[in-house]
């Protein structure tokens, strides 16, 4: 067991793209951590210099104690599960997860009680002879994990592992995933562009862009404080909207407002914004964060709008409506009988706006 | 319309299509159709040439003398025949000696140019140029460069002080087989090291890389992984390889011409000679229909062993 410390690591190809900037990183002992961002940001090249298949421009990375930048990878005692399992298609089950035992010369009786106890916890026994191109995606990818724990190593990494299973089968190795962690507590590092695996799975989470690391938290605390426009956007779904508004001082009070709504900041916001008065901001607010306005609701925390598109997900239905000149997914009961084209209001949960610079992004 | 419709068997044709078109809607009659010219062209080059060579062997034939029926008296006297046996002698010998070095050569060359690095696609391209020129003009060269006076290797080996004399690299029996193994393994190594190459590419850089995480050195990753997989292209490429190899004839008729006396006749060669430079054509076709038995033993072995390598 080992923790996992990357120190300024940056990558350039060819010295021209910069793929990995300046990444600090400190993974604990038994933690899960994923790496998550959209395509191209970096993710798959960050873990493999941690894995030591791609070389380090600069900066270090630590496993344990040690600074492993120039040990090749079998000296890094980690196991690796590739996002097309990358099994050896001549060899049988049994001989693909007992290669890397055989490499390093463990006795026979080891091997194959490792490989067995491993074949037990994911429940492959009976494919043990069959050959890779034998059996099914999720068994393919049961393999691929499987020769990953028989080596009892330091890290696990793991690059979209469940990409190229269908949607239900990722679903169920996910919670299979979790809780293989949790009886084997060896660090993890997992690569993943889907954010609600990386919630799902993650005890953090690293949002990653353009090589850049944006955050880095837990999962609630990404979704409630996000860092800036960008983690707000990327974690949750449906995706948070955005309104470009102008903040306002009247009655006593902050107002931020535009062509379609104007919402009273609560306190503790209002605070924060107070040194953007006649300036304009963009603002944040959840589709969860919306609902449909009752009596009850006061005007200045809500608004009218106007339904475009009703998406009825059974657990929920989805509003597309439009916002003055702009448009907005408000995420309502199941049960709401609203058509296109209806007028709505909608109310907003005053604790739960968010404010981002329009310079920066950077929340406020 | 009738292509479209050529999938679907004996389908009724509509009354507007011609004779030709609903015959060619039934696919027993298209199958048929589309394999003519190639069964006519197989039957004209390869199979008229075969059996008449077959049918040349069991008469006495020469050139200007049609022949009678003989039965085996050409394969009993070719049997017995001392330079025959010292073709077989070489084929064999020059075959094995050139199919390994072409495969250790080819096979590391290719290992090399699946690297990165610069210029690649140039010298992928330059490799292939003994394998382009036509044998002939190349071994023409290379027969200069073995010629005792003119030798630019004698030459060489003289200034880098390895030899004081000349070496007559075609006149003496021996170096005479050397040299043609040489010529054979230069020309022959590109077609190695290209399908090779072709055969590693298709090997995807994650298993390797698999392979290096599960601690396999580089050399253990090639025996485990890349040889293994490698293997059935290998298997082909060898098949094709031997069979050329043991049919050459070009190389030693422009070298030595199965000299110095005889002593680098190969099955082709010393056919060529008999049939036609002696004119006794039954007893060549006999000598050229003796390496049929083994090549068709070799295809056998191979095709087998490809099979078995696919299945398991
Ligand atoms: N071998 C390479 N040579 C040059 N550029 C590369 C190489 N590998 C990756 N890149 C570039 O580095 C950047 C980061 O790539 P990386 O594979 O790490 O992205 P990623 O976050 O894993 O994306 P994805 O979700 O699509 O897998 C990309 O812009 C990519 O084009
Ligand atoms: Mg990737």
């Amino acid at each position: 067991m080992a923790q996992v410390v990357i120190r300024n690591l940056n990558k350039k190809f060819d010295n021209e793209v910069h793929a990995v900037k300046d990444v600090n990183l400190e993974i604990r002992d038994k933690e899960f951590v994923v790496l998550v961002g959209p395509s191209g940001c970096g993710k798959t090249t960050t873990l493999r210099m941690v894995a030591g298949l791609e070389s380090i421009t600069s900066g270090n990375v630590l496993i344990g104690d040690k600074v492993v930048n120039d040990l090749p990878p079998m000296d890094r005692d980690i196991a690796m599960v590739f996002q097309n399992y990358a099994l050896y298609p001549h060899m049988s089950v049994y001989q693909n997860m007992a290669f890397g035992l055989k490499m390093r010369k463990f006795e026979r009786a080891e091997i194959e009680q490792r490989v067995h106890a491993a074949a037990d916890i994911l429940g492959i026994h009976e494919l043990l002879q069959r050959k890779p191109r034998q059996l099914s995606g999720g068994q393919r990818q049961r393999v691929a994990l499987g020769r990953a724990i028989v080596r009892h190593p330091q890290v696990f990494l793991f690059d979209e592992p469940l990409s190229n299973l269908d949607a239900k089968l990722r679903v169920q190795m996910r919670v299979e995933l979790k809780k293989l962690h949790d009886r084997l507590g060896t660090t993890a590092i997992y690569v993943t562009h889907d954010q609600v695996e990386a919630m799902t799975l993650g005890d953090r989470v690293v949002v990653m862009k353009d090589g850049l690391v944006q955050q880095v938290g837990e999962p609630l605390e990404l979704y409630n404080t996000p860092a800036n426009r960008f983690v707000a956007g990327f974690i949750g779904s449906p995706a948070m909207n955005f309104a470009a508004v102008t903040v306002s001082d009247g009655g006593g009070a902050l107002w931020a407002g535009n062509d379609g709504l104007r919402i009273k900041v609560p306190a503790p916001l209002s605070n924060r914004i107070g040194a953007y008065v006649g300036k304009p901001l963009t603002m944040g607010i959840r589709p969860e964060d919306l609902r449909i306005a009752n009596g009850a609701d006061p005007t200045d925390l809500s608004f009218g709008a106007v339904v475009e598109v009703v998406e009825k997900l059974g657990s929920e239905i989805l509003l597309d409506v439009k916002v003055g000149g702009g448009s907005m997914v408000a995420s309502v009961e199941p049960t709401t009988l609203t058509k296109v084209r209806d007028q709505v209001r909608l109310a907003i949960n005053p604790d739960r706006l968010h404010f981002f610079d329009n310079a920066s992004e950077a929340a406020i | 319309m009738a292509i479209a419709y050529a999938s679907t068997p004996r389908r009724v044709g509509a009354p507007h299509r011609g004779p030709i078109t609903s015959l060619l809607e039934d696919e027993r009659w298209l199958a048929m159709a589309l394999l003519l010219p190639t069964v006519v062209l197989l039957g004209l080059f390869i199979a008229y040439p075969f059996f008449e060579g077959v049918y040349l062997s069991i008469t006495n034939t020469k050139v200007g003398v049609p022949g009678a029926f003989v039965g085996f008296a050409n394969f009993d006297k070719i049997w017995n025949d001392g330079i025959f046996r010292v073709a077989v002698w070489n084929t064999v010998l020059y075959t094995f000696v050139t199919t390994v070095f072409k495969l250790a050569l080819g096979l590391w060359l290719a290992l090399l140019l699946n690297r990165h690095f610069k210029g690649k696609a140039f010298v992928r391209a330059f490799i292939l140029l003994p394998f382009i020129i036509p044998t002939v003009l190349s071994t023409f060269a290379w027969k200069w460069m073995f010629d005792p006076t003119f030798s630019v290797i004698n030459w060489v080996l003289f200034k880098l002080g390895v030899i004081t004399g000349r070496i007559n690299w075609l006149g003496d029996p021996e170096l005479a087989m050397i040299s043609v193994i040489i010529v054979n393994v230069w020309r022959g190594v590109p077609f190695y090291a290209i399908s090779l190459l072709a055969g590693l590419q298709t090997i995807s850089p994650e298993l390797h890389e698999a392979a290096a995480i599960d601690g396999a050195p580089p050399w253990k990753r090639f025996w485990y992984v890349t040889w293994p997989l490698l293997l059935p292209v290998t298997m082909v490429v060898v098949l094709f390889s031997v069979i050329q190899t043991f049919a050459d004839f070009q190389l030693v008729y422009v070298l030595t011409g199965g000299g110095p006396a005889n002593a680098t006749h190969l099955f082709a060669t010393y056919a060529y000679q008999i049939g036609v430079g002696t004119g006794l054509l039954s007893e060549g076709a006999a000598i050229s229909l003796a390496m049929f038995p083994v090549l068709f033993l070799v295809v056998i072995i191979q095709l087998l062993y490809i099979r078995r390598v696919e299945t398991h």
